[in-house]
C-alpha cells in the first residue's frame, strides 16, 4: 500500500520525540492503547502558569499512521491552552494526514492521548491545591 | 527505478529464466499452441506430448506415477478439490474431517464450507513450534472421519510436520490423508512411493514456475476417489475439467525438473544465507525466532523484534520486500492466526517479520538487509514507549492497558 506524503514525513522525521518527568506537577502524561492491539501512545505536555502548553513530547509503538498521528498532535498542541488542546478531534488529524478508513483508529488514539494528558495534568493540579 | 530486495519467496517466486524461456515456446503461431484434447492433428498431438513430458517431470521430483498427477490452477484449487472432493465422495462413510488451526486459508475455508454443509471439522492445536503431533491426529480420528488434511510445511514459520508418521496412523485407521505441499516441494525430500500420503497439493509459483498452475497428487494404489469440483469436458480423468494450459504446464514441468536437478545446490545456498541473516540479528536484545530454527525449511526466518510494531518496521525497510504477522498489513486488524496459535502474544505477533529467502537471493543482499533492519529497529525502539518501559524494568504484563 502507498503511504500519504504527510504520514511519511512525520514517520521519517518524527517531531518532538522524547520523555518528560512524570512526577513534575506541571507535566501531564497520557498513555493510551495496548500492546496487544498493536499501538500504544504516550503523550506528555508541559503546561505553563497561564494554562498554555509550552512543550509536548511523545513516544509511540504502532504503525506508521499511529506514529504520524502522535507526531502531528505534538505540533498542534504546543501554544494552545489545555482547554483548546482537549478540543482537538480525531477527524481533524485523520483529515490532515488523509488516513484511510482502516487507519482512522490511529487518530482516535491520538485524541484519547491528549485528553488523557490534559486530565492527568488537571488531577495533579487539583491534588496540589 | 531500482526495486527493493525481494525477501518474500514464501509468498511467490520469480519464474526461473529457464522456465519462462520454455513457456514462450508454447504460445504463439510458431510455437506448440494446440489443444491437447485435439486428437485429429499434429497440433494436438504435440501439445499432448509436451504435457505428458511435464507430468513426468512433476512425478519425478516427488516419486510418484505420472498418472497420479492431476493438473489444476494452483494449490488453492488442489486443496479445494482434495478436501471437498473427498468429503463429498465418502459422505456415506462419515462427515468428519481433521485439520489444524494453522493451515492455509485454502484448507481452512474449504473446511468452513463443509461445516456449512453439515460436516464436522476438528481443528488440531500445534505445539509451540508449529508442529502437529501424530498422537493428536490419532486421538482426533473417529469412526466417521474420512479425511485428515495437514500442511507439510507452514508458510509463516517454516515448521515441518512429520507426514511419514501421520501417514502410518491414517493408513492404519483407514482414513485418507491429504497434505498441502505448497511450501515443501523442492525444499525437502518428498517420496510419495514410501509416504502413506493419499493426496498432496503442489503449486508451481512457489518453486520458480508460473502462477496459476498446480497439481493435486491423487494416489492410485490404494485408489483414492473424489468428486470433481469443476465439471466439463472430462479432462484429467474426470477429476478436473478444462482445456489444459500447455505453456503453464510445461513451465511447471521445467520448474520441477530444475528443483530436482538443483535440489542440493538450492538447499546449501539458502541454508547458508539464512544462517548469515540470523547471525546478523542474534546478538540483538529482545529479538526471537518464531518456530524452531533447527527444524524448519531453510527458506523461512520469522523473527519478532519486541517493542516495535511490524508495519512501522516494514515502512522503515524501504529497500526490502518482506511480510509481517502484524494486523496492520491485512484488512482484518487481527494479527497472524498462525503466530497466535503457536502461543505468541498479540504483541509479539504484531512485532514479527517473515524473511523468506530463495534461489536468487545474494549474500550481499543479506548483508544490506542486516544493516537496514538493525538501523530501523534501533530507530523505532527509540520512539517506542514500550522499549522505555522494558529498559526501566517494568513488566508490560503487569500494566493495565486501556484496550481499544
Amino acid at each position: 500500500m502507498a503511504y500519504n506524503e504527510k504520514v511519511l514525513d512525520h514517520y521519517e522525521n518524527p517531531r518532538n520525540v522524547g520523555s518528560m518527568d512524570k512526577g513534575d506537577a506541571t507535566v501531564g502524561t497520557g498513555m493510551v492503547g495496548a500492546p496487544a492491539c498493536g499501538d500504544v501512545m504516550r503523550l506528555q505536555i508541559q503546561v505553563g502558569e497561564s494554562g498554555i502548553i509550552e512543550d509536548a513530547k511523545f513516544k509511540t509503538y504502532g504503525c506508521g499512521s499511529a506514529i504520524a498521528s502522535s507526531s502531528l498532535l505534538t505540533e498542534w498542541v504546543k501554544g494552545k491552552t489545555i482547554e483548546e488542546a482537549a478540543q482537538i478531534k480525531n477527524t481533524d488529524i485523520a483529515d490532515e494526514l488523509a488516513l484511510p478508513p482502516v487507519k482512522v483508529h490511529c487518530s482516535v488514539l491520538a485524541e484519547d492521548a491528549i485528553k488523557a494528558a490534559v486530565s492527568d495534568y488537571k488531577s495533579k493540579q487539583g491534588d496540589s491545591e | 527505478m531500482s526495486r527493493p530486495i525481494y525477501m518474500d519467496y514464501a509468498a511467490t517466486t520469480p519464474a526461473d529464466p529457464r522456465v519462462s524461456k520454455k513457456m514462450s515456446e508454447y504460445l504463439d503461431i510458431d510455437g506448440i499452441y494446440g489443444n491437447a484434447a485435439s486428437r485429429s492433428h499434429i497440433y494436438g498431438w504435440q501439445a499432448e506430448e509436451a504435457i505428458e513430458a511435464a507430468r513426468k517431470q512433476v512425478a519425478e521430483l516427488v516419486n510418484c506415477d505420472p498418472r497420479e498427477v492431476v493438473l489444476t490452477s494452483g494449490a488453492t484449487e488442489s486443496d479445494n478439490l482434495a478436501i471437498k472432493g473427498v468429503a463429498h465422495f465418502y459422505e456415506k462413510k462419515g462427515k468428519h474431517i481433521v485439520t489444524s488451526k494453522i493451515e492455509h486459508k485454502a484448507v481452512l475455508d474449504s473446511c468452513r464450507q463443509l461445516e456449512r454443509e453439515g460436516y464436522e471439522v476438528s481443528y488440531l492445536e500445534p505445539d509451540s513450534n508449529g508442529v502437529i503431533s501424530p498422537d493428536a491426529v490419532k486421538a482426533a480420528i473417529r469412526d466417521d472421519t474420512t479425511l485428515v488434511s495437514l500442511m507439510h510445511v507452514n508458510n509463516e514459520i517454516g515448521a515441518i510436520n512429520d507426514i511419514a508418521a501421520i501417514g502410518e496412523i491414517t493408513r492404519e485407521k483407514g482414513v485418507l490423508f491429504h497434505v498441502d505441499g505448497a511450501q515443501s516441494a523442492g525444499k525437502i525430500d518428498i517420496d510419495l512411493d514410501t509416504l502413506k500420503v493419499d493426496l498432496m497439493s503442489f503449486s508451481a509459483h512457489k518453486m520458480y514456475g508460473p502462477k496459476g498452475m498446480g497439481v493435486l497428487y491423487v494416489q492410485r494404489k490404494p485408489r483414492v476417489r473424489l468428486e470433481a469440483q469443476m465439471h466439463g469436458g472430462g479432462h484429467e480423468r474426470g477429476m478436473r475439467s478444462g482445456t489444459l494450459a500447455t505453456h503453464q504446464i510445461v513451465g511447471m514441468g521445467e520448474a520441477f525438473r530444475i528443483a530436482k536437478e538443483d535440489f542440493d545446490a538450492d538447499h546449501a545456498h539458502i541454508s547458508a544465507l539464512r544462517k548469515r541473516l540470523w547471525d546478523g540479528f542474534s546478538d540483538m536484545e529482545a529479538v526471537t525466532v518464531n518456530g524452531d530454527y533447527d527444524h524448519s525449511v531453510p527458506g523461512i526466518l520469522n523473527i519478532s523484534f519486541a517493542y516495535v510494531e511490524g508495519e512501522s518496521l516494514m515502512m522503515a525497510f524501504k529497500n526490502i520486500a518482506v511480510s509481517s504477522g502484524s494486523a496492520c498489513t491485512s484488512a482484518s486488524l487481527e494479527p497472524s492466526y498462525v503466530l497466535r496459535a503457536i502461543g505468541l502474544s498479540d504483541e509479539m505477533a504484531h512485532s514479527s517479520i517473515r524473511f523468506s529467502i530463495g534461489r536468487f537471493t545474494k549474500e550481499a543482499e543479506i548483508d544490506q538487509i542486516i544493516a537496514e533492519v538493525r538501523y530501523a529497529v534501533n530507530k523505532l525502539r527509540e520512539i517506542s514507549p514500550l522499549w522505555d518501559m522494558y529498559k526501566d524494568g517494568i513488566d508490560l504484563d503487569s500494566v493495565e492497558w486501556a484496550a481499544h
